[in-house]
């Protein structure tokens, strides 16, 4: 099911939350809603799940006006960043929860549940209750209800953000896994760049309550439309009026045309590969990401004069110097 | 170390002294004549009526004030309203008024020379000196406790799970019945103790507007002063123990469903 | 785009009956707002002579300044008295504190009457231990002592609950010693909880009613307070007096009420 926002205005008092969106959500795709606090991501996705309304513009989910649809006859699912696990039921209550609402037989739903369950890896811990699970857990088991109603799509509100970065990066992949095997069009929303690469196919960049750029991870991180997706997407130097990423940052021990001298700061390993910071003309430092062999054969050290060229670089027109 | 013992000793001996000792003693005090006068004075028609009435204001005023106490606690933390701090206000306003004042307030309202007094005694409905002056004015003196419990409790479980609901399909019906209502019921069950309590406790407002008939307008807490100033101490004793008994049956109910972070 | 008005619906919201709010603000109306209005009416009719009058007579006013009195000197000993016992509860630790922690309601939970009576059979006439205090105005004291023991404890109990201990740890790893850390850390962090468990301690003095009745004679000029002459006014048909005793006794209790909650609004914004 595709999802279709169209000139989406969403106001809280004096606050501008949304600020004229549009956004087309092919079907079956896995969206990541990137952008940092307060940039009107967490909003966007709550006037699709219909739990805040917009005040002007419509949404569309499959084709049919759902602008004015209350939640629950969006067919949708949706996960809360802290789980909203319902406390007083039981581990599998919780999953059946939306299937009874629907008046699916029993049998049925006990059938559905222990599938759900497996499918999550929660076999075994029905009976428990919601505070009896770890974090990653009871985000599993959120997922599952959400789910277990076979949601035409399914939304996601920084569903990892309160797990700790092991179990993060786990349920990352499984989420990667788990939506290719369903193919249900889904959004999340995240505040962490590196998610939003490992997770999405398409990233939605926003920022003060407007879409700032989308596009495949990869677009993004190498064409980057403005300063602001430069350096949301990455980290970044900067060398004069052009903004190199740390690998694109070459490092010489002779001068030719195009480099500037530098002194080397310090060393850094950082396992894979070496963070090398320097300063240009006694400088503006300048960090450089080697591999291991590169900064062995350049024998690096602090103090050490070198010369530094980008090799790859972006400037954006009317970006302060 | 020698401070803290004494810290310790002068709180536990003012405990005593104002709490403990004089309860105690309560107990001791009514069953000094042995248990045959307990039991009579427990039997005789006036203290079964004493507490048939004052169980009957309770089982009126309890239900009402309940709902409206959810009510108002839905209103306040789930809904924008205009004027909320005047309503949270209103809704505290009977902890700030003397019992005493309640009753006469009433008198005011539904006494002979009062607003609406005319009114009800033309259609033969006496309110003041009756049964539905004493259940108003117990119902004023109990509406804040729901409400009180039931607020924070619906804050701090916040709207999450109320979402989630609504995102599986629950209509708003559903969602109350089974999401909310579990999720405060404790809030509620304690609420509900606090009122009952004072319904049945309640002594200042009821006194003023009961006119006091023995058999008739009597309840429990209103026998315990009629029957000490008629030097039946057995009589008032006994009703003291009744009320006394229910008291610390509403105490171990309030440490049961109010369990605090400090044990 | 056109920018058609349509109907926004509002978030979705805990359910209720469409009816409900006007419900409960009907009930709460009739059943709070209505008496009081009839008092606020009832008090403007005799005029403000006659108000001034009904107050300021000998046993009015007699009655009114030992109430506020008592109700201070409550108020004062429950916040010395309070603090210690809710250190005792929070920081200490003995055999039986669970007991005396859930004890701390018992006035709560207790009927005023009751209250009344137990203290009588204690400090009353046939005192076991010889200790008659009827018809003296330690009575009215000691009734309100009973009855306003929880307030303080029960608001000082949650904040010395929640403080940080690091903060004494700090003060004390600086050179204070304990009472310096009491008096420097703890007391000033623990003053908005004090204030306002004393307020509502204060508010309830002045209108208690059961307990004192029972227990201080209910001497005029001597042991008698604002509500038993409230009540004695009733009686005698003296509506001036009783509306004129109310309508104060009622300012004194807002009065108070409010400000407490000014204080905890000052003192939330203080926290965060």
């Amino acid at each position: 099911m595709a999802i279709t926002v169209r000139n989406v205005n969403k106001r809280f008092g004096d606050f501008v939350a949304l600020d004229d969106v549009s956004l087309e959500v092919p079907p079956g795709s896995l969206t990541g809603l990137l952008g940092p606090s307060g940039s009107g991501k967490s909003t966007l996705l709550r006037v699709i799940a219909g739990l805040e309304t917009a005040d002007e513009g419509d949404v569309f989910i499959g084709g049919h006006e759902a602008t004015l649809l209350p939640p629950q006859r969006r067919e949708i699912g949706f996960v809360f960043q802290h789980y909203a696990a319902f406390k007083h039921m039981t581990v599998a209550r919780n999953v059946a929860f939306g299937l009874e609402i629907r008046k699916r037989p029993k049998d049925e739903v006990k059938g559905r549940v222990a599938e759900l369950l497996h499918l999550v890896q929660l076999d075994g811990l029905g009976d428990r209750y919601p505070s009896q699970l770890s974090g990653g857990q009871r985000q599993r088991m959120a997922l599952a209800r959400a789910l277990a109603v076979e949601p035409e799509v399914l939304l996601l509100d920084e569903p990892f953000g309160a797990l700790d970065a092991r179990v993060r990066s786990e349920l990352r992949a499984w989420l990667r896994r788990l939506h290719d095997e369903m193919q249900v069009t889904t959004v999340f929303v995240t505040h962490d760049q590196e998610e939003a690469m490992e997770v999405a196919d398409t990233i939605v960049l926003m920022d003060c309550g407007r879409i700032v750029q989308e596009g495949r991870p990869q677009e993004l991180y190498d064409h980057p439309g403005s300063e602001f997706v430069m350096r949301f997407m990455g980290q970044v130097n900067r060398i004069g009026d052009a903004y190199v990423r740390p690998h694109d940052v070459e490092i010489r021990l002779q001068p030719n045309g195009t480099t500037q001298a530098a002194v080397v700061e310090r060393v850094l390993h950082m396992g894979h590969h070496i963070r090398v910071d320097v300063s240009v003309n006694g400088g503006a430092p300048v960090s450089a990401q080697l591999t291991r062999d590169e900064a062995e054969r350049l024998g690096l050290e602090p103090g050490r004069p070198v010369f530094v060229r980008p090799s790859r670089a972006r400037t954006f027109a009317g970006t302060p110097s | 170390m020698f401070t803290k013992l004494g810290l310790r000793f002068a709180a536990l001996a003012y405990l005593a002294l104002l709490l403990i000792v004089p309860v105690g003693i309560i107990g001791a005090h009514t069953f000094s004549g042995g248990l045959g006068p307990v039991w009579d004075s427990l039997t005789v028609p006036d203290a079964v009526k004493a507490l048939e009435l004052t169980l009957e204001i309770a089982i009126i005023v309890v239900p009402l004030n309940t709902v409206f106490g959810i009510t108002m606690a839905i209103l306040m933390v789930r809904r924008e309203l205009p004027g909320k701090a005047l309503l949270s206000a209103l809704i505290d306003l009977p902890f700030a008024v003397s019992p005493v004042i309640v009753g006469f307030t009433l008198i005011l309202v539904y006494g002979q020379q009062g607003w609406f007094g005319s009114f009800f005694v033309d259609r033969g409905y006496q309110i003041i000196f009756s049964t539905p002056g004493m259940v108003l004015a117990t119902m004023f003196v109990s509406l804040p406790f729901v409400a009180r419990e039931v607020i924070p409790v619906l804050r701090e479980i916040g709207t999450e799970q109320e979402q989630a609901a609504a995102t599986l399909g629950a209509r708003s019906h559903q969602t109350f019945r089974r999401v909310t209502l579990p999720a405060i019921r404790w809030g509620i069950v304690y609420g509900v103790v606090l009122t009952t309590a004072r319904s049945i406790g309640e002594y200042g407002a009821v006194a003023v507007v009961s006119g006091n008939v023995i058999g008739q307008t009597q309840t429990l807490t209103l026998r315990v002063s009629q029957e000490y100033q008629n030097f039946d101490h057995t009589a008032a004793y006994t009703a003291a123990l009744e009320l006394a008994v229910i008291a610390l049956v509403t105490l171990f109910l309030m440490n049961l469903f109010h369990p605090r972070k400090d044990r | 785009m056109t920018t058609v008005a349509l109907p926004r619906r509002r978030a979705s919201g805990a359910a209720l009956p469409s009816a409900a709010p006007g419900v409960a603000i009907t009930y709460l109306s009739v059943i709070v707002l209505l008496p009081l209005a009839a008092l606020l009416w009832q008090s403007q009719k005799g005029g403000a002579d006659a108000f001034w009058q009904a107050v300021s007579s000998p046993d009015a006013a007699a009655a009114l300044e030992l109430t506020l009195g008592a109700a201070l000197l409550v108020a004062l000993n429950n916040a010395v008295f309070g603090t210690l016992i809710a250190w005792m509860i929070v920081r200490d630790s003995f055999p039986g504190k669970g007991i005396v922690n859930s004890l701390i309601d018992l006035p709560f939970a207790l009927p005023t009457v009751v209250a009344g009576l137990t203290l009588l059979t204690l400090y009353g006439p046939y005192s076991p231990i010889g200790l008659n205090i009827t018809y003296t105005r330690t009575a009215v004291v000691l009734a309100l002592l009973f009855e306003t023991l929880p307030f303080v404890i029960r608001s000082v109990q949650p904040v010395l609950l929640e403080l940080d201990r690091e903060m004494e740890e700090a003060a004390a790893s600086l050179g204070a010693r304990g009472h310096v850390v009491f008096r420097r850390i703890v007391l000033p962090n623990l003053l908005p909880a004090i204030l306002s468990g004393m307020a509502l301690a204060f508010a309830r003095a002045v209108g208690e009613y059961g307990s004192v009745v029972m227990l201080s004679g209910n001497v005029p000029f001597s042991t008698e307070v604002a509500s038993v002459h409230i009540y004695s006014q009733i009686q005698s048909d003296y509506v001036t007096g009783a509306t004129a005793m109310s309508i104060v006794l009622l300012a004194i209790s807002l009065a108070v009420l409010l400000s407490i909650s000014a204080l905890h609004r000052r003192s939330s914004k203080h926290v965060h």
